[in-house]
C-alpha cells in the first residue's frame, strides 16, 4: 500500500548561538514510511531525537535535508519544504499530533475545546460536539469538568482531555507524542483501544510510547531513532 | 476539505521607508491571506510600528509597493488610490485597533455612538438598526449593554480595548491591524481580550497583521510570524517553528529572554 508518510534522508542539527555556536546534531539520514493501518514505533533511548523527528514531522521544527512527504488527498506535499499556509492546511486536513502537555486557552471549558479541535478537523458543529462528549466519557473524564477550563484540572485529566483533542477529528496521519505518560492503567486501556480504532479506519500513526506494554500492543513495527544517531563528525 | 485560495488579500514587496538618512523598515516582502494572523515582533525601534504605518498608508513608503485585493476582486496598488477610496478602505475594509484607546476612539462619545459612527460611515441611516448593532457588538465584546449611553471614559482599559474591537468590525472588514492590543492591560484582562480576539477572528475569517513586543500574545493568536531587527525581517515563518525552533542568533535570545510561566 502506498505510504501516507515517507521519510527520505531526513536530517537535523540545532545550532545554540547564544552558547558559542554549540552544534547539537539530532538525527541524520533518516528514512523510513507509514502505511494506512500501521502504527510505527519510534524506539530508542531519551535524548536519542524521538519527540524532535516527530515535530520534524510535524513541521513544527525545520528539517535541514532530505524531504518529507505527507498524502492529502489527492496531493503530496513535502513538509520540508511548503509554505507556511501550506503546512496549516494540512494540519488542518491531513495530520494530527498529540504532545505530552495540554496547551491550555484561558476561560475555554473542555468540551468546548475538544469540539473546537472536530471543527477545525472538518467536522459539523453537531457531529464535533457528539464526538466531543463521546470521547470524553470513554477516557473518563467526569462530567462535571466538561464546562470548565482544563488549567486547574489534574495533571492525567488534562492530558486525557489532550488526546481527546487530538484523536476527534478524521485525519489519515497522527503524530502520537508519549501520550500515555501520565495515565493510569484504565485510561492505558481506553487510549490503545482508540489507536486501534484510527488504525483499522486506515489512520497511518507514529508514536513514541515509553510504556512496554502499550508499545507493544500498538506497534506494528519500531523503527529504532538510535540508527539513525548523527555520525560524530 | 477546505480550499486553499491562491490569490492573497494583501501583497507587499520591497517595502522600504528612510526617516532622512535614518532606516525605518527596509525591504520588507510577504503575502496575506484571508483568515491568516501575522505576528510582527521585536523590541522597540525595530521597525515594527513603521511597518504598520506604512501597510496602513498612514505613511507614505520610500520605495516598494502595498497591493490590495479590493471588496470587488481587483488588485489596486495602495499608492495609487486617491484619498477617498484611501478613506473609504479604512473605515470599511479595514480596522485599527490601537494600543493607545483614546486614539482608536472618540472619548467623549457614547459607546454606542463610537459603534454606530463606522456603520454611518458606511451608509446606515436608521437609528433603530444602528442601535441595536450596537448593542450587538456590546453583547460580543462582553461589555454589558447598559453601558451603551456611557462614554469610554468612563470605561476601564480592557472595556476600551473590546471597544475599539467592536467599532472595528461592525463593518465586518477583511483586514485588521492591531497596534499591541494587550499591552498595559492585567494579565486577567489580557487574557480574556485574548481570549475575546481569537474568537472573533477564526469566525469572521479576518485577516490580521498584529504588532506585538509579546511572544506569548504571538503564540497565542497568531499563525505566522516576523522578527524584526534594525528594520529588517531577520526571520520568518510558521510561528510555532520560529518560536520552538529559532536559527537567527537576535531570534533565539528573544525566545529565551522570556520567562516561562
Amino acid at each position: 500500500m502506498q505510504p501516507l508518510v515517507q521519510l527520505d534522508r531526513v536530517s537535523k542539527a540545532f545550532t545554540l548561538h547564544l552558547h558559542e555556536g554549540v552544534r547539537l546534531d539530532v538525527v541524520s539520514d533518516v528514512t523510513f514510511s507509514a502505511a494506512p493501518g500501521e502504527c510505527v514505533v519510534l524506539g530508542g533511548p531519551s535524548g536519542a531525537g524521538k519527540s524532535s523527528l516527530l515535530k520534524i514531522v510535524y513541521g513544527n521544527y525545520s528539517c535541514d535535508a532530505g524531504q518529507i512527504w505527507i498524502r492529502d488527498g489527492g496531493d503530496t506535499i513535502d513538509i520540508a519544504a511548503a509554505e507556511p499556509r501550506r503546512i496549516l492546511a494540512l494540519r488542518r486536513n491531513a495530520m494530527g499530533y498529540v504532545s505530552q502537555f495540554l496547551r491550555v486557552i484561558p476561560r475555554v471549558g473542555a468540551l468546548e475545546i475538544v469540539a473546537a479541535a472536530g471543527r477545525e478537523g472538518g467536522l459539523d458543529p453537531e457531529t464535533a460536539h457528539d464526538r466531543a462528549r463521546d470521547y470524553l466519557s470513554l477516557l473518563n473524564v467526569p462530567e462535571r469538568l466538561w464546562c470548565l477550563p482544563p488549567a486547574t484540572f489534574s495533571g492525567g485529566e488534562q492530558q486525557r482531555v489532550n488526546i481527546a483533542r487530538g484523536l476527534i477529528a478524521d485525519r489519515p496521519v497522527l503524530l502520537l507524542d508519549e501520550p500515555t505518560a501520565s495515565l493510569d492503567a484504565r485510561n492505558r486501556a481506553v487510549v490503545v483501544d482508540l489507536i486501534e480504532r484510527k488504525k483499522k479506519a486506515g489512520t497511518a500513526v507514529i508514536g513514541i510510547f515509553h510504556d512496554e506494554d502499550v508499545r507493544d500492543r500498538v506497534a506494528t513495527r519500531v523503527v529504532d531513532v538510535t540508527h539513525f544517531a548523527a555520525k560524530a563528525a | 476539505m477546505h480550499e486553499i485560495p491562491d490569490a492573497p488579500l494583501l501583497s507587499v514587496s520591497g517595502l522600504t521607508k528612510y526617516y532622512g538618512e535614518r532606516i525605518g523598515c527596509t525591504d520588507v516582502s510577504f503575502n496575506l491571506y484571508e483568515g491568516e494572523v501575522l505576528a510582527v515582533v521585536g523590541e522597540s525601534g525595530s521597525g515594527k510600528s513603521t511597518l504598520l504605518s506604512l501597510l496602513s498608508t498612514e505613511l507614505e513608503a520610500s520605495a516598494g509597493s502595498i497591493r490590495y485585493r479590493m471588496r470587488d476582486g481587483i488588485v489596486r496598488d495602495l499608492a495609487s488610490l486617491s484619498e477617498a477610496e484611501r478613506r473609504l478602505l479604512l473605515r470599511t475594509d479595514w480596522g485599527f485597533v490601537r494600543q493607545d484607546s483614546t486614539q482608536g476612539l472618540r472619548m467623549s462619545v457614547s459607546a454606542g455612538g463610537n459603534i454606530g459612527e463606522r456603520l454611518m460611515s458606511v451608509g446606515a441611516r436608521h437609528y433603530g438598526n444602528i442601535r441595536d448593532k450596537a448593542l450587538d457588538w456590546l453583547d460580543r465584546v462582553e461589555i454589558d449593554q447598559s453601558r451603551i449611553d456611557d462614554i469610554p471614559k468612563a470605561f476601564s482599559g480592557g472595556m476600551r480595548q473590546r471597544l475599539q474591537i467592536a467599532r472595528n468590525l461592525v463593518t465586518h472588514p477583511r483586514l485588521v491591524f492591531m497596534d499591541e492590543p494587550t499591552s498595559g492591560l492585567d494579565v486577567s484582562v489580557q487574557a480574556r481580550l485574548l481570549d475575546l480576539i481569537r474568537g472573533l477572528v477564526s469566525e469572521f475569517g479576518l485577516a490580521v497583521i498584529i504588532v506585538t513586543h509579546d511572544l506569548a500574545v504571538a503564540r497565542l493568536l497568531s499563525h505566522r510570524m516576523m522578527v524584526m531587527k534594525g528594520g529588517r525581517v531577520i526571520e520568518a515563518g510558521l510561528t510555532d517553528r520560529v518560536l520552538d525552533d529559532p536559527h537567527q542568533p537576535y531570534t533565539q535570545l528573544l525566545v529565551s529572554s522570556v520567562l516561562a510561566a
